[in-house]
């Protein structure tokens, strides 16, 4: 199988689907002359021009709502946020009418649209820049938000959100940008709302998904296997929004222990929705409350050892597993 | 603007030449639009004192000239409407079946929207009337997305967008003019100007009083327009529409204009933002006598015709209440519609 970036992974999906629909555009800022903020679009405009490829102005309302509009009058609009963070000013546009279009009018329009760009903490770029929005988009009702931690997950379920009828919330890391990752050969999606099993154990389920899973969470896991001899199953998501709750029940009925490593804050994060669904499904199967590890309930600061201390690391994994396994 | 209590009155033009080279039976059909859509507006509140459309309703009285003109007149029928929360006035003039509509207030399974969005968010794909928007200024980069897709596809359509007055000082307006212009998409931005958002006057919320000036800034093409005149809004929304067809370049387009009611059923008609004798004063310019007075002046229509009118009017609006009264609830299962 090819080995790839993420970020190849990425521009072969937009790429192939331009190629199958010419309903599929891509715009957002320095998407085009610039190649992408993180090239993610690299060599997309040479291909396909100006006409397919659109440099946006600094207008994320503007450019966002103008994405719904063409979605709604029958295109298929991929937006880049440069960030998701800047996705906070066309936060009117994500919520009062892509989401709620399809529901609002009566069927008579829906939008096919996925917006995309990085989320979540890089290094250094303190609060305003550093946010894992997840929850706030998962929470509404009309959106579909997917998260991939590979290459292979990213390019397979990028080509079915730009397939899907629905506004898609698709959130990547600009630290994972540069990570390489075997793809299969040719054509191939990934359905919505189906998670993964990425590694078979008996002890404790661990669910994370994205960067946390790619760069926290799997150094975390061999390293406490080893230190504490245990084995541990991990389950990427990889869509938030549909859950696959069935997956994650399914797990528990087998090591009756569950741990949620997130980027996100505490307070109504998605650990929490998992946490309710799971304890309201598998009760009599857990054999300890489930646990969450977040990042701190405060805005990202950017000295280097508040940041670090603040989000998820593998001294607060150890904490979760240990304490679901009731290990002193 | 003119802060006083003055409207803008219609001038007079040659005798014949005003009626633009319009069919008699085309500038009836505009009459009938008009009234139907004021008699609309009046079984609405009715039906609201007596507590069966909930919620918030804003109706259109007094406004009519300007849908009638712009919609009913300027455009095709595959060209593309949308706009704010005002919006029952604007559907009717678009070919939306007011049964429907009325249905939709009634929060019946008939509704437009099968009784999910209200009388602020009238929607219908086969007339392409895409909303019934109530977030202000939410709607106006979605215009110029659709005028995007018609420039995309090389068709030769174009979309029609409305908004009030307050609008035009929040961030969307000006990043959906800065692209429309910028990308030469064929939308006509259309600012109803009927003197308040909500109680708050132009003069006191914006820092320009003559809002079709906003437009300098983007250089696109712009006007002022008669907005009580349905002959002079239809002359110069098609002039836009005609060069939006021909060029792809968006106007916009300020349409003085007043309502008579408050700012939704919920509002007082007058009050501190304005006087009983404003509002009053204004009606003495009223669309629809402008209207009549015009096509009885030209020969067009006379009294009987009038009265006719009158009664075919009340019999649609009648028939449209009796349609909405005894269709059903929606029912619950679709409350589940969330995703395609």
């Amino acid at each position: 199988m090819p080995i790839v970036s993420l970020r190849e992974a990425l521009n072969q999906a937009m790429d192939e689907e331009m190629a199958r629909d010419e309903r599929v555009f891509l715009m957002g800022e320095e998407v085009a002359e610039y190649n992408g903020a993180y090239k993610v679009s690299q060599g997309l405009l040479a291909k396909w021009g100006p006409k397919r490829v659109l440099d946006t102005p600094i207008a994320e309302a503007g450019f966002a709502g103008l994405g719904i509009g063409a979605a709604m009058a029958g295109l298929r609009p991929i937006v880049e946020f440069m960030t998701w963070n800047f996705s906070l000013v066309a936060y009117d546009q994500l919520v009062n009418n892509a989401a709620k279009m399809y529901s609002m009018s009566g069927g008579h329009f829906h939008v096919p649209i996925v917006f995309r760009g990085p989320g979540g903490a890089a290094h250094g770029l303190a609060a305003t820049h550093s946010q894992a929005l997840e929850a706030i988009y998962a929470h509404i009702p009309g959106l579909k938000v997917v998260m991939p931690s590979t290459c292979q997950d990213a390019k397979g379920l990028l080509k079915t959100a730009i397939r899907d009828e629905n506004p898609i919330i698709f959130i990547e890391s600009e630290v994972m940008y540069g990570d390489k990752g075997e793809i299969p050969e040719g054509e191939y999606t990934i359905p919505l709302g189906v998670g993964e099993i990425k590694k078979e154990g008996k002890d404790v389920t661990l669910v994370s998904w994205s960067k946390i899973l790619a760069h926290v969470v799997w150094k975390a896991v061999e390293t406490l296997e080893a230190e504490l001899g245990i084995s541990i199953e991990v389950i990427d998501p990889r869509t938030i929004r549909p859950m696959d709750y069935d997956l994650i029940v399914e797990s528990v009925k087998k090591t009756n222990r569950l741990l949620i490593v997130e980027e996100g804050w505490p307070f109504a994060g998605v650990g929490a929705q998992i946490s309710y669904e799971i304890t309201s499904r598998a009760f009599d199967y857990l054999d300890a409350p489930v646990e969450r590890v977040t990042q701190e309930d405060v805005p990202l600061p950017y000295a280097r050892n508040l940041e670090k201390y603040s989000l998820p690391n593998i001294d607060k994994i150890r904490q979760g597993v240990k304490k679901v396994l009731y290990i002193d | 603007m003119n802060n006083g209590a003055t409207a803008v009155a219609p001038k007079k033009t040659g005798q014949g030449s005003r009626l633009l080279g319009l069919s008699k039976e085309t500038l009836l059909d505009w009459f009938h639009d008009m009234l139907l859509v004021r008699r609309f507006e009046e079984k609405c509140a009715q039906l609201y004192g007596m507590g069966k459309i909930m919620g918030f309703c804003h109706l259109y009285n007094g406004q009519e000239a300007v849908s009638t003109g712009s919609i009913k007149g300027a455009i095709n029928p595959d060209d593309y409407v949308i706009t704010a929360y005002r919006d029952h006035g604007q559907a009717i003039s678009k070919g939306v079946d007011p049964k429907a509509i009325m249905a939709e207030l009634l929060g019946k399974h008939t509704g437009t929207t099968k009784g999910r969005g209200g009388s602020m968010h009238i929607f219908d794909a086969p007339t392409n009337f895409l909303g019934g928007h109530a977030i202000v200024g939410g709607h106006i980069p979605l215009a110029a997305g659709v005028a995007f897709a018609i420039k995309y596809r090389g068709e030769k359509k174009v979309c029609l967008c409305f908004m009030g007055d307050g609008a035009t000082n929040i961030g969307e307006f000006h990043e959906a003019l800065n692209l429309a212009a910028l990308w030469k998409l064929p939308v006509i931005y259309i600012i109803e100007n009927n003197r308040y958002g909500m109680g708050t006057a132009v003069q006191r919320a914006s820092a320009i009083e003559d809002l079709y000036k906003k437009a300098l800034a983007y250089d696109m093409r712009h006007d002022v327009v008669d907005g009580f005149n349905v002959l002079e809004v239809y002359k110069k929304v098609k002039a836009a529409v005609d060069h939006a067809r021909a060029t792809y370049e968006p106007s916009l387009l300020e349409i003085r204009t007043y309502r008579y009611r408050g700012h939704s059923m919920s509002d007082p008609i007058h009050g501190h933002y304005r006087t009983k004798e404003e509002v009053e004063e204004h009606k003495k310019y009223d669309p629809i006598s402008v209207f009549a007075d015009i096509l009885r002046a030209e020969g067009i229509a006379d009294d009987e015709w009038f009265d006719e009118e009158e009664k075919r009017v009340k019999k649609i609006v009648d028939e449209c209440v009796e349609f909405a009264e005894s269709s059903p609830e929606p029912p619950l299962d679709e409350l589940y519609e969330v995703y395609k």
